[in-house]
């Protein structure tokens, strides 16, 4: 268990603002913000980069403020991967070992295990400059993971990758996580990522934790606007997949179901439809391969230069002005809100 | 690519042909400039250089220069190194200023550096008083020369090696560290290992920039002859036929040694 305690530190453009945060053993924690909120800065100053201004940071309830990086046993993967260029991949994850003097049998035999189930084996004569982003980040994972880190820190780990390596790594991260059940906390901008993988999610604005929750609260509600201009792009309901045929899941709600393209058969999953893919109707638009779902108006909100129109079933749609004006839009009324099922998106829980 | 894409690609660029014509004449003047001193000296006057060859005072003068120069470029580097260090990663108030004083001896004339040296290192003021209890004298002896091209070749080694500790992540250092290695550990194992090339680079110039030194050394310790004295010498007491063989044995020489260096410091920097 990691634990912060009204942390403050600047650093250049960057500030950590009074953060209390709590980790708890074997968490998947995600910390979510905008660019420059400081969150790189909240991992250097758990790894013991920066000794905070004011503050302590407690590992396993032991005071480790003071203590220099080399004694913290936490693995960090920066967004750059930071391999070191003139080791081979073997020598980058050895690396760890050696400098903790394992003997040389035992570094082989770690080395080449973790080698093993990051499936980069055949990798290992190889410098970082001839591996792909996808590889270099998981010989980075294999090295902070060779040492077995009470923590794993990872700084915004996919976001220099393209989309098909990020969701095979995001994947990878889940599976290790779920087998080592090392304690981690995880950096990003990106929401997908945070609700993918958060079993909670800390929001972080301008250096302050504004927001602790799991990550379902986080998207539906937001503890204030900042937060749900940040998160609320995008609708998120929770379900439970109860059939599939044909490619098309069949998804159990509150109290409706629809159906959504997915490659996901079965398990509890978040369904995310965005609301400019919504429309609103008075009557239900009957349609295979559409969801039309009642519900009644209970807020209405300008958005920029639309509106934004929340319903008791969960889902919100972006409607203009005019379409306000044509339907009698306002709170209490009763609605179809339709979207397609190749605009529904499952992740799983 | 055959010449005649080449020419093609030329014609599309204009300014490039001309930017490289006007270049080009740069890198004539350098090479006309030393190929036909070394074209005459070997062509029509070989006896004068074969001579200079065998002579004993010039190959010792030879030697003299090249081994005073590398003790200068050892004490910038074991200096040096750790201050471009500092400087490549620590922000300090006065910093600019530190840099702007590292780059004086490039900007100050060497006989005035060279009367600097004297003044503060002769016998009579409190340093070299101090050195010669130590038994160390400045004045006409290898010390001067070293202290002379210590000055003049500074800048060229720790403006390289600042460079090159920039040109590394400081997050590779940070990676080590979680890893368990100490400041120390990750500077050794990870910083100076990628650095090598840049440290190396910058002590071939200083060194160099050492060989070179004449109007500092003079002033500091005429005797004994490096190169660059000896031929100033001779060509004020016997022409262009005493100084010239020296020069261009020397030129040789040194043609010789940076080719070596070039080389292995390309066989080192093969891994990355």
């Amino acid at each position: 268990m990691i634990t912060l305690e009204k942390v403050s530190h600047e650093w250049g453009d960057f500030t950590l603002k009074n953060v209390t945060l709590s980790v708890n053993e074997g968490e998947y924690f995600v910390i979510l913000g905008p660019t420059a909120a400081g969150k790189t800065l909240i991992l250097e100053t758990i790894a013991g980069f920066y000794i905070p201004r004011e503050g302590d940071i407690f590992l396993n309830e032991k005071n480790i403020t003071q203590i220099p990086p080399e004694k913290r046993n936490i693995g960090f993967v920066y967004q750059d991967y930071s391999l070191f260029p003139h080791m081979t991949v073997e020598e980058n994850i050895a690396f760890g070992l050696k400098m903790r003097k394992i003997p040389k049998r035992e570094v082989e035999t770690r080395v080449q295990n973790v080698m093993d189930s990051m499936h980069i084996s055949q990798l290992k004569e190889r410098f970082p400059s001839t591996l792909s982003g996808g590889e270099q980040q998981r010989v980075a994972l294999a090295r902070a993971l060779v040492i077995d880190p009470d923590i794993l820190l990872l700084d915004e780990p996919l976001s220099a990758l393209d989309p098909r390596t990020q969701e095979s790594l995001r994947e990878e991260l889940k599976r290790i996580h779920t087998v080592r059940g090392t304690t981690t906390i995880h950096v990003t901008h990106d929401q997908d990522e945070a609700l993918t993988l958060a079993d909670r999610i800390a929001v972080i604005m301008n250096g302050k934790v504004v927001q602790v929750d799991a990550p379902y609260k986080v998207f539906n509600e937001p503890v204030n606007e900042e937060i749900a201009s940040f998160v609320g792009v995008e609708n998120v309901i929770e379900g439970k997949i109860i059939s599939r045929e044909n490619g098309v899941a069949l998804v159990e709600m509150r109290n409706y179901k629809i159906r959504a393209l997915s490659n996901l058969t079965e398990g509890e999953v978040n369904v995310f439809v965005r609301p400019e893919n919504i429309i609103l109707s008075k009557v239900k638009l009957e349609s295979s391969a559409r969801n039309s779902i009642n519900g009644t108006i209970t807020n209405v909100t300008q958005y920029g230069a639309t509106f934004r129109i929340y319903m008791d079933n969960g889902l919100s749609s972006l409607v203009t002005k005019q379409a306000i004006e044509e339907l009698g839009l306002k709170i209490g009324e009763t609605v179809y809100a339709s979207f397609k099922a190749t605009a529904t998106h499952l992740i799983r829980r | 690519m055959s010449i005649r894409k080449a020419l093609r690609n030329v014609k599309r660029q204009p300014l490039s042909l001309i930017f490289s014509f006007v270049g080009s004449l740069l890198i004539l003047f350098i090479l006309l400039t030393l190929f036909n001193m070394i074209f005459r000296q070997l062509a029509f006057e070989s006896q004068g250089f074969i001579e200079a060859c065998a002579d004993p005072s010039v190959i010792s003068s030879i030697l003299l220069t090249l081994y005073t120069s590398f003790l200068a470029t050892l004490i910038a580097m074991i200096i040096g190194t750790p201050l471009a260090y500092v400087l490549a990663r620590h922000d300090f108030p006065g910093k600019s200023v530190v840099e702007s004083i590292i780059d004086v001896p490039v900007i100050i004339p060497h006989t005035v550096a060279g009367i600097a040296l004297y003044t503060f290192f002769m016998r009579r003021s409190a340093v070299g008083m101090a050195f010669s209890n130590l038994g160390i004298i400045f004045e006409d002896s290898m010390w001067g020369i070293v202290v002379a091209m210590l000055f003049v070749s500074t800048p060229f080694y720790v403006n390289a090696a600042r460079e090159g500790f920039q040109s590394i992540n400081p997050r590779l250092e940070r990676v080590a560290r979680t890893l368990g290695a100490s400041q120390w550990k990750a500077f050794y194992r990870i910083t100076l290992p990628l650095a090598v090339r840049h440290l190396f680079s910058g002590a071939v110039m200083a060194w160099a920039r050492g060989i070179s030194e004449f109007g500092a050394v003079i002033m500091i310790a005429f005797y004994p002859m490096i190169i660059p004295t000896l031929i100033f010498y001779e060509f004020t007491t016997h022409g262009l036929k005493g100084s010239q063989p020296i020069a261009v044995l020397m030129i040789l020489v040194c043609f010789f040694v940076f080719i070596v260096l070039r080389a292995s410091a390309r066989y080192w920097g093969r891994r990355k």
